[in-house]
């Protein structure tokens, strides 16, 4: 019942699109550290953001899918994991930001720490070799998992050995809380630690909700737009749509509760170690992208997304799909660049970079890692019920 | 006790064929009809081309019903009613409105929903159905798939819809009656059965209710916080044989935290004249009295005595502490001021803040006043 022969097409257009995205993306980006090598840096540092959530998101819900057993996903979890393909590319998108950290860090001048009994205490955590660690272990240990749980789907596939399938769960398990621990790292190390005074101890749980709205937005857009074209080689009814766009509508919601929840915890708490990352992004032209951020990610996804027919139709949830990914991407840059420029919201060939850059890694690498790979897990044993599928 | 046709009911002994039916009917153009299952069939609704139910609109309305109410009330209480400072917030303060914006809209949208749900379902104020205690209903309780064509529906014909029924394989075809008298509204809303049945479930659920929140909470073992060995108001100690919990002072004696001010409470005057500040001006007695005025004094005064309230015109802003009278006015008027208040507008901070904790900020407000005016000599 499933047509072989359809197995292995991706629509050439794809890699084009994505390899001209990428090599537009890099030059601009080239072109802004010639211009500014602050503000490209700071750019480089939302690519790096951007493309990290979206990857580690998708590696995420290949691994709840394991944890949880659930089949209706399972047709649909090869575009997962080809996006988690972008992975082990990461450290290239960190290799300019580690050899610069002295202009993007504050807290790489020592000085600083001087006057500010708060930032003494940090010291042991924040110092440039610790750093870099950190960030080579959080990277291998992702890389780890990526290899291990996309090579066992893979092998299932001309094996069709359904030990495999167990091994991954057991993966998964493992997987699912490293992950929590790591993103929060990643989340501390590479936005929280941009602004060293602050600190709040739900921003992991806040980025990781960003993480999950924008790799399911992703997922949702090529596996609507390869169905739309019939390289699906299976059917992907609204049914299987309706799961996307709960998914999306649940974790939409979800960023609002936590972004929300840190808010307003830090306002009333009104201390200064808190509250020194809130003042510039509620004052000014900032205010204006709080403002339009909340709507972009939160209202208007909820009262799009809310009625059953909108999470079942193709069309909207690819429209609502790219509207919760340009959000991801303001929502990074409302995180980054308020420590740029405190003052007033700034836009560059840095940020044009970034949406190009971002855009053509994730659409090169997932075009890549589909080429030679079935669309389908084909071994997978929960396949046939994942089709069977109905709410 | 006149009967009346209800409909044609037929009964199937699959679920498939119960589907096919229902397709069936739908493509032959019926439109009142039912279908009556043990458990819920997945494409049943998609089958009788049911239409959307309405109640997501109802869930919505009066969820945002409950968000606007509680909206405009605490914004009335806060900022109208009542307006108070709390924690050196503005009077209405959104941010800290929202979680029960939240939550009263998830409590009116959840009860509503259920309310709805009931009346939709019932047809409030039906209390019965005419297929209840059928014959029918009982084999679709127990291993039997069923469908009832109604007869208010434009296209039903007793013999038509019959033969229509048969071809579609049930395994019983048959015309389902009810008496009249039995679903006017009398009978359904007034009936003594169905008023004592609400009368009675009514009187248990809030009698369960009452018992298990005033009662059973005070009974052992959950009554281990009312349980204390301790004197509650408004009773008598039998420890002491006075009866009083609290012990009086050793006669002749007064506590060091507690030393009573010397004066009457308007008696400014000798509070100027024989009041000498006893603390010397050390670094410590310096920051505890900066702690205190900064604390005490300033959301009001202003961190520099300048009289520059914080709190926004929400109380009469004080007056500047460095006027010339005030420059030249002795320690002993600051100290009996704050014990006692001032003219009824500031009140008395005897007790927040302990007597030598009072004499430290004296100190530290003529610190403040000698950096605003040093060429001035102030009293002491």
């Amino acid at each position: 019942m499933i047509d072989t022969q359809k197995l292995k097409s991706i629509p050439a257009s794809y890699s084009r699109l994505g390899w001209t995205l990428l090599i537009l993306g890099v030059l601009l980006t080239v072109i802004s550290f010639v211009i500014n090598p602050k503000h490209a840096s700071f750019g480089l540092i939302m690519t790096l953001t951007f493309v990290a959530t979206v990857g580690i998101g998708a590696l995420f819900w290949v691994g709840i899918e394991y944890v949880s057993s659930a089949v209706w996903s399972t047709p649909m979890r090869r575009p997962f994991e080809f996006i988690s393909g972008v992975i082990p590319f990461l450290i290239i998108l960190a290799v300019p930001l580690l050899f610069n950290m002295t202009t993007i860090f504050e807290w790489t001048h020592r000085a600083l720490f001087k006057d500010d009994p708060a930032l003494l205490v940090k010291a042991p955590y924040l110092n440039i070799p610790f750093f870099i660690v950190r960030t080579i272990v959080v990277f291998l240990v992702w890389w780890l998992f990526y290899y291990l749980i996309i090579r066992n789907s893979r092998t299932q596939d001309s094996t069709r050995d359904q030990g495999l399938t167990t091994k991954n769960i057991k993966l998964s398990a493992g997987f699912i809380p490293v992950f929590g621990i790591t993103l929060t790292i990643f989340s501390i190390d590479w936005l929280m630690s941009l602004t060293p005074d602050w600190y709040s101890t739900i921003f992991g749980v806040y980025l990781f909700t960003g993480a999950a709205v924008a790799s399911m937005a992703f997922a949702t857009i090529v596996i609507v737009k390869l169905n739309e074209k019939n390289l699906f080689p299976v059917k992907i009814t609204p049914d299987h749509y309706y799961n996307l766009g709960t998914f999306l509508f649940a974790f939409s919601n979800f960023w609002a509760y936590i972004g929300f929840s840190q808010f307003m915890l830090q306002w009333y708490g009104n201390l200064r170690d808190e509250t020194v990352w809130y003042i510039p992004r509620i004052h000014g032209s900032w205010a204006v992208v709080s403002i339009t951020l909340v709507f972009m990610q939160f209202v208007i996804p909820f009262f799009f997304l809310i009625t059953k027919p909108a999470k079942m139709d193709p069309r909207r949830l690819v429209f609502i799909s790219i509207w919760l990914l340009a959000a991801h991407a303001l929502d990074i840059y409302w995180m980054v660049m308020p420590v740029y420029n405190p003052d007033h919201a700034v836009f560059a060939l840095s940020e044009v970079a970034f949406m190009i850059l971002s855009v053509g890694i994730l659409l090169s690498v997932f075009s890549f890692k589909a080429k030679g790979n079935n669309m389908v897990p084909i071994g997978d044993p929960k396949l046939q019920r994942g089709l069977e599928f109905h709410i | 006790m006149s009967e009346r046709l209800y409909g044609i009911t037929a009964l199937f002994d699959s679920p498939e064929k119960v589907l096919a039916a229902a397709k069936a009917a739908t493509k032959e153009g019926y439109k009142d009809f039912d279908s009556y299952t043990p458990y819920p069939i997945h494409g049943l609704d998609n089958a009788m081309k049911l239409k959307r139910t309405y109640i997501g609109i109802v869930t919505l309305i009066i969820g945002m019903t409950g968000v606007i109410s509680l909206v405009t009330f605490t914004w009335w209480a806060n900022s109208v009613d009542f307006p108070m400072v709390t924690g050196g917030k503005p009077f209405f303060a959104w941010p800290s409105y929202v979680p029960l914006m939240f939550e009263m809209g998830v409590l009116f949208g959840a009860v509503s929903t259920v309310i709805a749900l009931l009346a939709i379902w019932l047809g409030l104020p039906r209390n019965s159905h005419p297929l209840h205690d059928s014959e029918f209903i009982k084999k679709i309780s127990d291993d039997r798939f069923g469908i009832c064509i109604e007869a208010k529906d434009p296209k039903f014909d007793q013999k038509r819809t019959e033969s229509f029924l048969r071809t579609l394989g049930a395994e019983k075809v048959e015309p389902a009656y009810y008496e009249v008298q039995s679903f006017t509204l009398k009978q359904l809303v007034l009936d003594p059965k169905f008023i004592i049945s609400i009368i009675v479930v009514a009187a248990v659920s809030s009698g369960t209710v009452y018992w298990g929140l005033n009662k059973m909470l005070l009974i052992r073992p959950w009554s281990s916080l009312n349980d204390q060995e301790k004197v509650l108001p408004e009773t008598r100690s039998e420890f002491y044989p006075d009866g009083f919990a609290m012990r009086p002072p050793v006669e002749g004696t007064v506590a060091r935290s507690q030393m009573p001010y010397e004066f009457t409470e308007n008696d400014l005057v000798s509070a100027e004249k024989y009041l000498k500040n006893p603390l010397l001006p050390t670094p410590h007695v310096m920051q505890l009295g900066q702690r205190d005025f900064n604390t005490y004094c300033s959301p009001c005064h202003g961190y520099f005595a300048d009289g520059d309230s914080r709190l926004q015109g929400q109380f009469p802003n004080p007056p500047s502490l460095h006027t010339d009278s005030l420059l030249i006015a002795p320690d002993g008027l600051y100290y009996g001021v704050i014990t006692n208040g001032f003219q009824g507008i500031m009140p008395s901070y005897a007790r927040q803040i302990p007597r030598d904790e009072r004499w430290a900020i004296v100190w530290y407000l003529r610190a403040l006043q000698k950096s605003e005016h040093p060429e001035a000599s102030v009293a002491k």
